[in-house]
């Protein structure tokens, strides 16, 4: 490993200091009494469209993503790219779908997906299966975000053996824990303006002047292997890469505003309106993410595996290491300390809201619902406080004793599992006409199938479905979830021959979805 | 519009509108080719990347087409 880089890391630990005491101050902002759990989980629902576009917009473009994304352009080229027309296609879904859920969340005083599933259609274990799904999804991607701290941390020189190795993370998510507890979703949100201005600065000064420095477009994409620039043109009877790059782009996108984080960022909004306004206005991180993808390739020109200084970080951390051995390559060390940072602090904001969401379904879908059934406001908030330290000393612990590689598979196996709760909750918001219990069957039998898929394709995202002679490699999430809606569609008219009841038990009406 | 829109939240004829992006970047035979590039970025790559600038105004447009 290479040397302590003492100025990146003196501005590294300035700005993690800074971020900290921003974390508890930011309890007194917009201030509201967090004994209630809309306001500790949900910020009061306060948050205009400039705050919620850098809530949600560090919510969703993950310091993982960050380092994953390039990383596979790196590696594997051109199919990382599927990352821009996945965050093209997630914003109609957000524009039209979720100002409705956001209104009924809001009249009802829904905090979870699981609590608009279960007044939907009144079945208490379809909410279950809606919430653990979310618990479960949502556990590997927080232990990832850790992934992106060890990357940097291990970057600034910082090694050590045994326990001390992991001090940094360790400290780093006791302070996350700490700010989470005290000050709920306004900590993030308050941290995710000072980590997006960070790092949009770091994406456009290296977009400007990386390139500069390798000598243009032209010469970085000469520099790559032909092979990774497009994708592998499909054989004779298969969609081949073509099938599986649209896919994943638009299955990923299904599933990405069914994540407990997702679903708290945007219900945490102060109207719908500001939700749509930040359907167009989210874009710009896409065309970050889309501009990072490309330091894959400046990381091929720029020749950093090859060089000794950096041999060590790959050995550890593989393609990983790509970003920021790229940073460290081309940037002065007080730059690299900012971008790190940027990253650094860029794991924490998702990790704190992935946290608060799944101690908001716990405490409301699991414990309200099966537990203790009437908790006063303070129980409640409380309880979920306690989970949502419980939730983050459990990620803490699986990336501390399991290989990064079990993280990212079941983070994938995660996205499976997340997008069978569609039927349920983004046709929930337009129509009560299923049936509960074939919305369940559906659910189970998609999780099923999508887990088992998943595991006869080596956990590749990728499925080779084969029909008559023909192949259509595909996301396995998008082909679980077509699955799942025909048996949802087809059972629903046989268990409403075979349901006494005709009537849904649906508490809402038509009114608490518009404004 | 039809006064579907009166409401926000219900149903407007201007959603439609999204379907070109769906199509645009979800079909790569469209843009997987590395000429005409761009300043030295291949086709592939600026492609996309000028489509999620083209997707953010046709959402603004439909934002404002059934704004009330």
């Amino acid at each position: 490993m290479q040397d302590v880089n003492w100025i990146a890391l003196s501005i590294f630990v300035l700005l993690f200091g800074f971020i900290t005491w921003l974390g508890f101050a930011a309890a007194r902002w917009r201030k509201g009494d967090l004994d209630l759990l809309h306001e500790w989980g949900l910020g009061g629902r306060r948050f205009g469209t400039v705050v919620t576009w850098f809530l949600v917009g560090g919510d969703l473009y993950t310091a993982y993503t960050f380092i994953a994304v390039p990383a596979l352009a790196f590696g594997a080229g051109a199919v990382a790219f599927f990352a821009v027309p996945y965050t093209i296609v997630i914003y109609p879904f957000l524009f039209v779908v979720f100002p409705r859920l956001w209104h009924v969340c809001h009249k009802k005083g829904y905090i979870t997906a699981g609590d608009f599933v279960r007044g939907r259609f009144g079945n208490r274990w379809l909410a279950l299966a809606i919430t653990i799904t979310g618990i479960v999804a949502t556990m590997p991607y927080i232990a990832l975000q850790l992934v992106g701290i060890q990357v940097v941390v291990g970057a600034l020189g910082i090694s050590g053996s045994g326990w001390a190795a992991d001090l940094p993370l360790i400290i780093a998510f006791m302070v996350l824990a700490a700010f989470t507890y005290s000050s709920g979703l306004r900590a993030p949100a308050s941290i995710a303006i000072v980590k997006d201005i960070l790092i949009y600065i770091t994406a456009f000064a290296a977009i400007i002047y990386i390139p500069i420095q390798l000598g243009g477009f032209g010469k970085i994409f000469a520099a790559v292997p032909a092979k990774k620039i497009l994708l592998a043109m499909p054989g004779p009877h298969t969609t081949g890469a073509y099938g599986a790059y649209a896919t994943l782009a638009l299955g990923s996108a299904l599933a990405l505003f069914l994540y407990p984080h997702s679903m708290t960022g945007i219900l945490s909004a102060s109207s719908g309106k500001a939700i749509r306004r930040n359907a167009a206005m989210l874009p710009l991180y896409s065309f970050m993410l889309g501009l990072l993808a490309l330091f894959g390739f400046f990381a091929i020109a720029a020749g950093v595996d090859k060089l000794p200084e950096f041999a060590g970080g790959f050995k550890q951390f593989g393609n990983n290491f790509a970003v920021p051995a790229l940073l460290l390559h081309s940037f002065p060390a007080w730059f690299v300390g900012i971008a790190f940072a940027a990253i650094g602090i860029g794991a924490l904001v998702p990790a704190a809201i992935m946290s608060i969401a799944a101690a908001n379904l716990y405490t409301r879908n699991i414990h309200r619902e099966f537990i203790n059934k009437n908790p006063s406001d303070k129980q409640e908030a409380q309880m979920a406080k306690w989970v949502s330290l419980l939730v983050k000393l459990g990620a803490l612990v699986f990336i501390l004793f399991v290989p990064t590689k079990y993280a990212i598979q079941l983070q994938l196996l995660g996205g499976i599992w997340i997008i069978q709760t569609l039927p349920a909750v983004m046709f929930g918001v337009f129509t009560r006409w299923f049936n509960s219990w074939a919305l369940l069957i559906g659910w189970a039998v998609g999780t099923v199938a999508g887990t088992s898929m998943a595991v006869a394709a080596n956990l590749a995202p990728a499925y080779p479905l084969a029909v008559g002679g023909y192949s259509f490699p595909g996301y396995t999430a998008f082909y679980t979830l077509v699955l799942n809606l025909v048996i949802a569609i087809v059972l629903t008219p046989v268990f409403n021959i075979m349901s006494a009841r005709r009537t849904p038990l649906d508490e809402t009406v038509a009114a608490d979805y518009l404004a | 519009m039809n006064g579907t829109q009166s409401k926000r939240g219900a149903w407007s004829w201007w959603y439609l509108l999204f379907v070109i992006q769906f199509v645009a970047v979800l079909w790569p035979p469209f843009y997987n080719s590395a000429e005409p590039a761009f300043m030295g970025l291949p086709f592939f790559y600026w492609y996309q990347l000028l489509w999620v600038i083209v997707s953010a105004v046709i959402t603004a447009v439909i934002y404002l087409a059934t704004v009330e």
